[in-house]
């Protein structure tokens, strides 16, 4: 029998079955579609959490006050809650340490912000000017913090673009408009770009004051919150990670590491944890998914073996009209490797739709590659040889003669 | 054309053993036309299903056109059945959801022959069993009995078998349309010479026939020559 009637009999008997056809085909889409679907979610997850961290700078690495906190000590505070930092630190790892392209300390806090009768609650940030370059953060209108500002702990603000929002509304001018923080006015002088990512800790939802403003009017001393540095080189940032640790170790008198009053954390650390987490998350959708193919496979199989028994006659009927085995099971086995490649396509298009959705919906950076595609194709057309060849071989060894007595 | 040698055929059913032929032999030559008669339950089918290569018997030898079908494969039996062997059956066996046209030109796809080449034969066979051209394309299930019939008869035709198998061809349709099935055969066999056996359980359908062997029980009871006709072919 030639393959193009192989082709014209599979896809008339299918035809002759059409709602038949069509939900079983259904199992064999929506596993495909979320196998596509989720992998796409996670691996979009894992690229929006990835560009969220380098967002914050390139090559950076934060120091913390307090130790990471573990089995060894107890009594000692978590990171960020202690205020052992401060500006000689930093001065220090400038000085010390090789291989670093900057140093920027600073302050925060969160305080309660009003202008013009309107008001947020956002993170205000002391920062130097070299802030913008290590934190990788510039801006749209306006100026950032000058040596000026920080020399005479100007009351200036740049806004992060959230809180431009929340005060003032769209479209407003707003250099020169004044904010309240903390019962003193502010000028402001600059809006930041727009970073995206969203959420608690977003450099979009924060105040930019100089840093000697924020120590002399918002907390009243001369520790530093946190000391980003940008390392020069990404190669370099595991060395630098323990030149920092020993300098300060040498500044705070500690000779003991295991008791450090700070934690130094590197990024490409962080990246590689959050990779990790989000990587968990896409095998654990996937596997999920996997199952829901499976299942449809198994739908499949159940209905071309319920299809064998029911064209029992017809089976009967090609053999004596002279079709061979393999006529007969190369029909079935393409009726099945045909349900799951056109689902299998629909399967595609379904995945899509859903890493579209997720991209407007929830803002993940959800994309189809070649490779799942290629990857669903090929999967699907398995699942119908494996899943179609049982059935097909019980079509073809039917005896001609019980399927023609067959009623 | 066809030689039978002491066929039997037993079927196991659990440890019950029916022999359902008891030694079977005759031989029917090129261009007769035979009915093989006998109440129901006779063997007669089993009998047709071993001649039309879709069984072995289980004992005895089978001979078509001088090759022994006896020890054939599944491959070389689907052959035979593709290529020599035309059947007719008592419930047409269509494919109901198929035209007319495609009913008959079926066999054709599974002898591997040629678009043009097929669409030719089902044509013309559909002509020679004088099947309405405006029913051609119409899905087999929405076609009267006797143009069931002939529709099948077409299909066992279109492959210019040497053998037409026809097993109760008249068994579901009147007299008066089985009359005219019954003179399409006649007509085949005048005409075109074709062999033909007709299997049946009725005096008046097997009395078309030239030839009538009767079988009771497994066996032979009697063969009867009606008549000796000069063929045109
Ligand atoms: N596959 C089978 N298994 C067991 N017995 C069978 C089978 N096929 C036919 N028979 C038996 O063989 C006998 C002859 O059947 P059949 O050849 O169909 O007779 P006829 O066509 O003359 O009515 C019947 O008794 C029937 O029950
Ligand atoms: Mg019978």
């Amino acid at each position: 029998m030639k393959w193009q009637d192989i082709v014209k009999e599979s896809v008339g008997a299918l035809a002759v079955n059409k709602t038949r056809s069509l939900l079983t085909m259904l199992g064999i889409v929506i596993g495909i579609g979320s196998v596509i679907g989720m992998v796409a979610l996670g691996q979009g997850a894992q690229n929006t959490i990835q560009a969220n961290i380098q967002s914050i700078g390139s090559n950076l690495l934060i120091v913390r006050p307090g130790s990471q906190q573990g089995p060894g000590n107890p009594l000692r505070g978590g990171v960020g809650s202690a205020t052992t930092l401060t500006l000689d630190d930093a001065e220090a790892i400038e000085e010390q340490v090789q291989g670093i392209s900057g140093v920027a300390p600073e302050v925060s806090s969160r305080q309660q912000v009003t202008a013009r009768g309107t008001n947020t609650n956002t993170s205000i940030t002391g920062v130097t000017e070299i802030y913008s370059a290590v934190r990788n953060i510039a801006v749209t209108e306006g100026v950032f913090i000058s040596s000026q500002h920080l020399s005479r702990a100007a009351k200036v603000a740049i806004l992060g673009p959230t809180v431009r929002t929340d005060l003032f509304g769209e479209g407003v001018d707003v250099l020169g408009q004044k904010v309240r923080i903390n019962k003193t006015d502010y000028t402001i002088i600059g809006v930041t770009v727009a970073k995206g990512g969203g959420g608690f800790g977003s450099s979009d939802d924060a105040i930019y004051i100089p840093l000697t403003t924020a120590q002399r009017y918002l907390t009243g001393n001369d520790k530093v919150s946190v000391i980003n540095v940008a390392a020069a080189e990404a190669g370099s940032m595991t060395t630098i990670q323990a030149d920092i640790t020993t300098v300060l170790l040498d500044t705070h008198h500690i000779n003991d590491p295991a008791s450090a009053d700070f934690s130094v954390f590197n990024q490409a650390d962080i990246v590689a944890t959050a990779s990790s987490i989000t990587q968990t998350f896409t095998i654990l959708l996937g596997a999920v998914a996997g199952i829901s193919l499976l299942v449809g496979g198994i739908g499949i199989m159940n209905m071309m073996l319920t299809s064998v028994t029911e064209r029992t006659r017809e089976i009967g009927l090609r053999k004596a009209i002279g079709a061979k085995n393999k006529d007969i099971s190369r029909q079935f086995l393409l009726e099945a490797v045909l349900l799951t490649l056109v689902g299998g396509i629909l399967g595609i298009l379904l995945g899509w739709s859903i890493a579209l959705i997720a991209n407007k919906l929830a803002n993940i950076a959800a994309s189809v590659s070649l490779f799942s595609i290629m990857l669903a194709v090929s999967v699907s057309t398995i699942i119908g040889i494996v899943f179609g060849y049982y059935p097909a071989r019980k079509a073809a060894h039917l005896n001609p003669i019980d399927a023609l007595r067959y009623e | 054309m066809i030689e039978l040698k002491n066929i039997t055929k037993t079927y196991q059913m659990g440890d019950v053993e029916t022999e359902v032929l008891k030694g079977i032999s005759f031989t029917i030559q090129k261009g007769e036309f035979v009915a093989i008669m006998g109440p129901s339950g006779s063997g007669k089918s089993t009998l047709m299903h071993i001649i039309g290569a879709l069984d072995t018997p289980t004992s005895g030898t089978y001979t078509l056109d001088k090759k022994d079908i006896s020890a054939m494969t599944d491959d070389e039996l689907a052959n035979i059945r593709a290529n020599t062997i035309g059947f007719v059956f008592q419930a047409f066996n269509l494919l109901p959801r198929a035209t007319v046209l495609r009913n008959v030109l079926l066999p054709l796809v599974y002898a591997e022959m040629g678009d043009a080449e097929r669409i030719h034969r089902a044509e013309q066979a559909l002509r020679a069993v004088a099947m309405p051209e405006d029913r051609w394309l119409h899905h087999s299930n929405e076609i009267s009995g006797g143009q069931k019939q002939r529709v099948a008869i077409a299909r066992a035709l279109v492959n210019n078998p040497k053998l037409i198998l026809a097993d109760e061809p008249t068994g579901n349709l009147d007299t008066k349309t089985g009359e005219i099935v019954l003179a399409t055969f006649r007509e085949l066999n005048e005409e075109s010479g074709h062999t033909i056996i007709l299997i049946t359980h009725e005096r008046d359908v097997a009395e078309h026939a030239d030839r009538i062997i009767h079988i009771r029980d497994g066996s032979i009871e009697k063969d009867d020559v009606l008549r000796t006709r000069h063929k045109k072919h």
